[in-house]
Formats: structure tokens, sequence, C-alpha cells
């Protein structure tokens, strides 16, 4: 991971050596763990009392994907390191599981085989997938030895939002995100745009965007391989509503509100021309930001760090534009911990997840990464206010929070995403109208949430 | 005299069943079970929806036969199949031809003819997804050079396909060159002396001579083309996940998708029930079909 700092200079090749680097990480690291984790549940959890300190040893093994870039596996093991330093009879041993569907993967087979890790960071999504497996526990005992609610609220509640349902609260939220819209200060100035005022509403960006396209650079670029739907999300809430309900029976997706979203979202490419028709690829879009072959792109704040240490030029943060109202999702990753293992280990888990929380690390996790810090009290913090003072941008996407909503997320979400995200990718492509395109998602998605509203 | 003939036998393949039995406990635990494991989930409903898997008969196949990605699907496979066996082995056979008669540098060519078989195919996937990257992408800067407009590759429906044909089709050539040349040098050189002798033409020596007794390499390596077309499914994960909105999904693909991002284990069996039954018609193919029509000597 150094060598890709090193290289960071040529952003060109960030996202291939990126790509590159954490097959190879992946390869390296998981497969011995994966044996060494499954030599040590059983030992581990009948193993004699240690007489010395009357406590008994307890290792944990902790999946964490990276969606972005930048040099985080160093930063996470740093940090398991650390938590062993403070207790001493809590090993972690730090699984790199490649991006979040990998994850997801490797945690789902290890529950299917009876073998999950002790506690992972899975997609705030995954709940009802976890729940229907019956994979994980709810966190409630816990969070009321910490305080219950006073506890709970120190968490923006924007990002509890995924965390749970039908009262109980099953995740902790660690690595999280909105959608901020990223723009080049240069490229407005040589626009004759102002460079201190990115656009606001949904007119101001198409009419941005259309003074900012030129030969070889795009106005504005928005991801699609991969996230569709949270992209349309964005469109969403900004014209009213969400597209789930919160028990995540229901969706609503064939909207005459989403219709006119997905509508602007395909006219800026088709009609206007000032993104790329067709599909955009996820990773490629901050390299071509960086690159100055857009001016403005939506993408996760988790990406900020990234763009802040590779950008050669003067760079905006801001919220995305509005329509009725300001809007965007939340999305990243939340701690779990997992159902079928020793009561001991599940207890250490939950001190693990206290300490990758903790104010002062929330804060410092923040400002290693972009992502926002899951709680309130790690923006009042010293390193954090000085932090901020420097750079406000890292403030962008917590103050955008107040018109955050939950990311999609149902039963049988993977079935439901694709339900969503095929019509989408087909409408950016043409050969659907967004009519035509959300009717077809709301049917598909209805026949994959049948079976749960029986 | 039968009876000791009898024993004999018995004797002999009972040591040969002792020699056989390691890899047959293998085959079985790994192939045979799964197999029969398979074709018997295929016939339960097994997802989210359901905490123990509910007998449904043939329902899955029922279901398939409605659902539109399904199709979608498998006439991917049919053009990818289309588009890489036959180029990728006329583009061997001219290949090993050239490799053959090349007398300096043979080693030289030979190894970067069959390099890219040697890359894995992850790696290969992200050289390429570079390679198709709209604007700065190799491919763009080419295309800008010769005064082109730029292509989004692989996030068109209508040229992703293509892309992807292209690709394998460079890193698949070189193998089954391996087994030209092996077939080219197994062709006694006495018949190209006397057709030297007797003044044949350069592509009358091929039609008659080189292509007829490559026809077990070519029937072999089709084979595996074949198979290896149902089988690829890397390259899809790391440059398109299947998109855009299907255009470039492949069977084992979606096998994946159902069992690894729906969790639908019932349908996932299904599917990969359908792709055994694609592979095994392939072979049966090669041995009743056109195995008989080949002469091998």
């Amino acid at each position: 991971m150094r060598l890709i700092s090193k290289m960071s200079n040529k952003t060109i090749f960030v996202s291939l050596c990126l790509m590159l680097s954490i097959t190879a990480c992946s390869n390296n690291n998981t497969a011995p763990e994966e044996q060494s984790s499954a030599a040590t549940v059983s030992p581990s959890s009948s193993a004699p009392v240690n007489e010395a300190n009357n406590e008994e040893k307890v290792e944990l093994t902790f999946y964490y994907p990276i969606a972005v870039g930048g040099p985080l596996t160093a930063t996470v093991e740093g940090m398991a390191q650390e938590f062993t330093k403070q207790n001493p009879n809590i090993t972690i041993k730090p699984v790199y599981t490649g991006s979040y569907a990998d994850t997801a993967v490797k945690t789902q087979a290890g529950v299917q085989s009876k073998n999950p890790p002790d506690v992972a960071v899975l997609q705030s999504t995954e709940l009802f997938s976890l729940l229907d497996m019956d994979a994980i526990i709810p966190l409630d005992d816990y969070i009321a030895t910490e305080g219950g609610d006073t506890y709970l609220s120190d968490f923006y509640p924007a990002f509890l939002s995924n965390s749970q349902t039908g009262g109980k609260t099953y995740s902790i939220p660690f690595q999280r995100s909105t959608i901020v819209l990223y723009y080049n200060k240069d490229l407005f100035q040589a626009a004759g745009l102002d460079p201190e005022k990115a656009p606001q509403t949904w007119d101001e960006m198409k009419d941005y965007a259309k003074k900012l396209t030129k030969d070889g650079t795009w106005g504005l670029e928005i991801p699609v391989s991969g996230y569709a739907y949270w992209m349309l999300q964005t469109f969403a809430l900004q014209n009213g509503n969400n597209l789930m309900s919160e028990d995540g029976k229901k969706v609503m997706f064939n909207t005459p509100e989403n219709i006119e979203g997905l509508q602007y979202w395909s006219d800026l490419a088709k009609k206007d021309k000032v993104i790329p028709e067709g599909v955009t690829e996820w990773g490629t879009v901050p390299s071509d930001f960086l690159e100055g072959k857009t001016a403005m792109m939506y993408h996760t704040t988790g990406n900020l760090s990234n763009v802040k240490n590779n950008a050669k030029f003067n760079f905006g943060v801001s919220f995305l534009p509005k329509n009725k109202s300001y809007g965007s999702p939340t999305g990243g990753g939340n701690m779990y911990i997992f159902k079928d293992i020793d009561k001991k280990k599940q207890d250490a888990a939950w001190k693990f997840i206290q300490f990758m929380t903790e104010t002062e690390r929330a804060a410092q996790w923040s400002m290693d990464t972009g992502y926002v810090a899951v709680k309130k009290s790690a923006y009042e913090s010293e390193r954090m206010k000085k932090y901020t003072a420097d750079f406000p941008a890292a403030l962008v996407a917590r103050d955008q929070l107040e018109y955050a909503a939950a990311e999609l997320s149902t039963h049988n979400n993977g079935k439901v995403i694709k339900a969503l995200s095929d019509p989408i990718q087909a409408v950016l492509t043409g050969s659907m109208t967004p009519e035509e395109a959300l009717k077809k998602a709301q049917e598909e998605a209805d026949k994959a949430l049948a079976p749960f509203n029986k | 005299m039968d009876n000791r003939k009898l024993r004999f036998h018995w004797k002999a393949n009972a040591f040969a069943w002792l020699l056989l039995l390691p890899s047959l406990l293998f085959l079985f635990l790994f192939t045979f079970y799964p197999i029969a494991q398979t074709v018997k989930l295929s016939l339960f409903q097994a997802d989210l929806a359901t905490a123990v898997p509910v007998f449904l008969g043939f329902d899955n196949y029922a279901n398939l036969i409605g659902d539109e990605v399904f199709w979608k699907v498998m006439s991917n496979n049919l053009w990818f199949a289309i588009g890489t066996v036959p180029t990728s082995i006329v583009l061997a056979i001219l290949m090993a031809i050239y490799c053959n008669k090349a007398l300096r540098g043979t080693s030289l060519v030979r190894i970067s003819f069959f390099y890219p078989t040697m890359i894995p195919m992850i790696a290969v996937a992200n050289v390429w997804l570079f390679i198709y990257t709209p604007q700065y992408g190799l491919l763009s800067r080419l295309m800008k050079s010769i005064g082109q407009g730029d292509i989004n590759w692989l996030g068109s429906p209508q040229y992703v396909m293509w892309a992807m044909v292209i690709m394998v089709v460079w890193k698949e050539a070189g193998y089954f060159m391996i087994f030209f040349l092996a077939g080219l040098q197994n062709i006694p050189p006495d018949l190209y002396e006397s057709a030297q002798v007797d003044g044949v033409g350069r592509w009358t020596v091929f039609r008659k001579i080189t292509f007829p007794l490559l026809m077990p390499t070519t029937l072999f390596v089709s084979i595996v083309a074949l198979t290896n077309s149902f089988k690829l499914v890397d390259h899809i994960m790391i440059m398109t996940k299947g998109g855009p909105n299907n255009a470039s999904n492949l069977l084992l693909y979606y096998i994946y998708e159902s069992a690894f991002s729906f969790w639908d284990q019932g349908m996932a069996s299904t599917l990969t029930v359908v792709m055994i039954g694609v592979l095994l018609l392939f072979a049966a193919l090669n041995f009743f079909g056109l195995d008989k029509k080949i002469h091998y000597r």
C-alpha cells in the first residue's frame, strides 16, 4: 500500500494500481487468515482460564472492506494493534476482504458454513439479509450498559437509520459517508464561473455543466456501475421522498418524482451532452476528476482525503444541488457482531467496536479518510476543530446529514438493487425511457419482495 | 482354464481399482457428490425468504423460462462463443504455422504469442480496463489520433460484447497455438517433400495436407474453446459486472450473482444444472458426432 501513496502523483495509474494491489493483497491475506480462524474457533472457546490474570485470551477475526482510494489497510491494522495494546487479553486479527460485495460474500459464506467472522464491517444495507440469515445479534443490551439513548444520541440519526428496524439496533456506524459534489475551482474560473459558488439547484447544475463542458472535459460525471441505485436515490431525495419503507418490505420506485429525477439525469447525458453517455465506472470517476477530465463529480465523501492529497488544482466540495430540497442517501459500512460465536467473543467484539468509534478515534479516522465521523462529539474535539478550520470542505458531508436519509436497504436487497440498477442503466444507454424503466423496476422489486409481505 | 482366466482377471482388476481408488475418492468427493447435491438443490426454493429449503419440483426450471435475464445471458453466451471460438482457432493456426516456420528467433516468437496466456485473467482484465477507458485509455487515444470520436467501450451495450470478445481472443489464441504447434510437428515431413516434388502450391498443401491432418487437434481445441467460453467469468467481475443492463452478463456470472448477491441458492443450482447440461452437450458432440468423421491417420 505504501507503494500506492508514492505513485499517487501519477494519478492516471492510481485506480489501476489500486485494483492490482487489492487483488494481490486479498490473495496474500485471506487464505492464511481463514485457515487460522477456522483453527481457533473451537479451542479458544473451551480454553482453560488463564490463572495469571484470571481472564481468558480472546482472539477476534475482524473482516473489513475498503471502498475508497488511499492506504487504509495500514490505518486499520494500526488501530487493531493499538486496541490489543490497551486490552492485552484480546487479539484482533484484521482480515482485509476486498470490496463491500466481496466482504459480504466471504462473510455470508462463513455464516452458512457455521464459521462466521466475530466482528465485521459490512455495508449498512446488509441489515435485512443478515437478519434473514439469522447471522447477527441485536446490540441493545450492550448499548444499555453504555448509557442507552444518551449513548445513541451522540451518533448522527441519518447514520443510525440503516442500523435499526423493529425497535432494535443491530449495528454501529463506522465508515460512513454521504454523496457530495466535488468541483474544480480552476476550471470554474476558466469558464467564467465564481469558483467559490457551487451550483445550488438542478437548473444551475445543468447551466454550469454546459459552460464547463469543453473538448476533452466533461461538465459533470456521475458514476453508474455498481451504484446506479445510490445515485438515483440522490435525485429521489432531492425531489421529496426516499425509495423504500422503513421495514424494508416495500419500495416506491415508480413515482412521478422519481421519473422526473431519472429524466433529469438522462437528459444531462443525452440532451445536454454534459456528462458521458453510457455507463460510467465508479472507480474511474475520481481519476477523471483528478486528471481534469471532468469539472465536477458526484462521489462519496469517503474519497475526500484521496482527492485532497492528489488534486493538483484548487477544488471545492459542496452539497448536492437541490430541487425540492437538498438530499443525499448515506452510505458506507457499519460494524456487526455475529451470532454463532462464544459470548466472551461477543463481549470482546463490543469492546472493540467501542474502541473503533471512540470520539477521538472517530475524529482521526475521518481526517485520515474523509469519511464522516459518526459521532457528533468528534467534531467538538480539538484535533478536528483544528483540522476543519484549515480545511472546511471536511464539514460539508456532515452538514449535509441534516438532509440525508437511509441508503436503499430492503429484504432480498441484492435482487431489489439489481431490479432498479439494470433499468437505470438501460435508460442511460438509451434503450428505455424513465417511465418504462421505473415501471419495470417496481414490478421486479415487488416480485422479489412478495415473499416478505405474506 | 476359464476359471483361471477369471481369477486372473479378478486379481488384475482389483489391483487396477486399488490404484484408481485415491483419484476416484477425490473425483467422487469433489465432483460427483457436489453435482448430485446441486441437482437436488435445484428442485428446492432456498433463498433469503425461506429459512428451511422448500421442495418445489421443477418450478425453478419453469421460472427460468420466464426469466428475461436468463435468456439475455444465454444469447450473450452464444454470441460470445461465436465471437471467440472460430476467431481464436483461426488465429491460433496462423500463429502456429508462422512459429513452425520461423527459423530465427523461434523461441522469441513463440514466447510473445504464448505470453498473454500466462498472465492471470484478473491482471489481464485490469490492463484491458485501462485500454478501454474512455478519454485517456490507449484505445481512445488511438481513435483520437486517427480523428475518430470517443467511445465508452465498456459502458455501451452495443460495444461491450465486442470489447470482451477481442480481449478474450487475445488471451486464448496463444494457448490454442501450443496445441496446433504440437499437431504441426506430428505431420510427417515426407508428405510435404513429395508435395514439393510434385510442385503443389502452398494453399493447396495447406488445404489438402496440413488442415486435414490438424483436424483432431482442431476438434479438441474447439471443444476446449467452447467450454471455456461458457466458463469465463473473472473478467466480467472486474470490468463490467455484467452491465450495462446485462449486456455483458454471461451464464457463470449470472450463477455467481444468484448465489452470492441474491443469496438464492435454489436458483443458482438450477442455473448450474443448465450449465452442466450445456457442457455435457459439447462433450457428447465430441464423442458421438464429429469424432467419427475424423481420420486420425
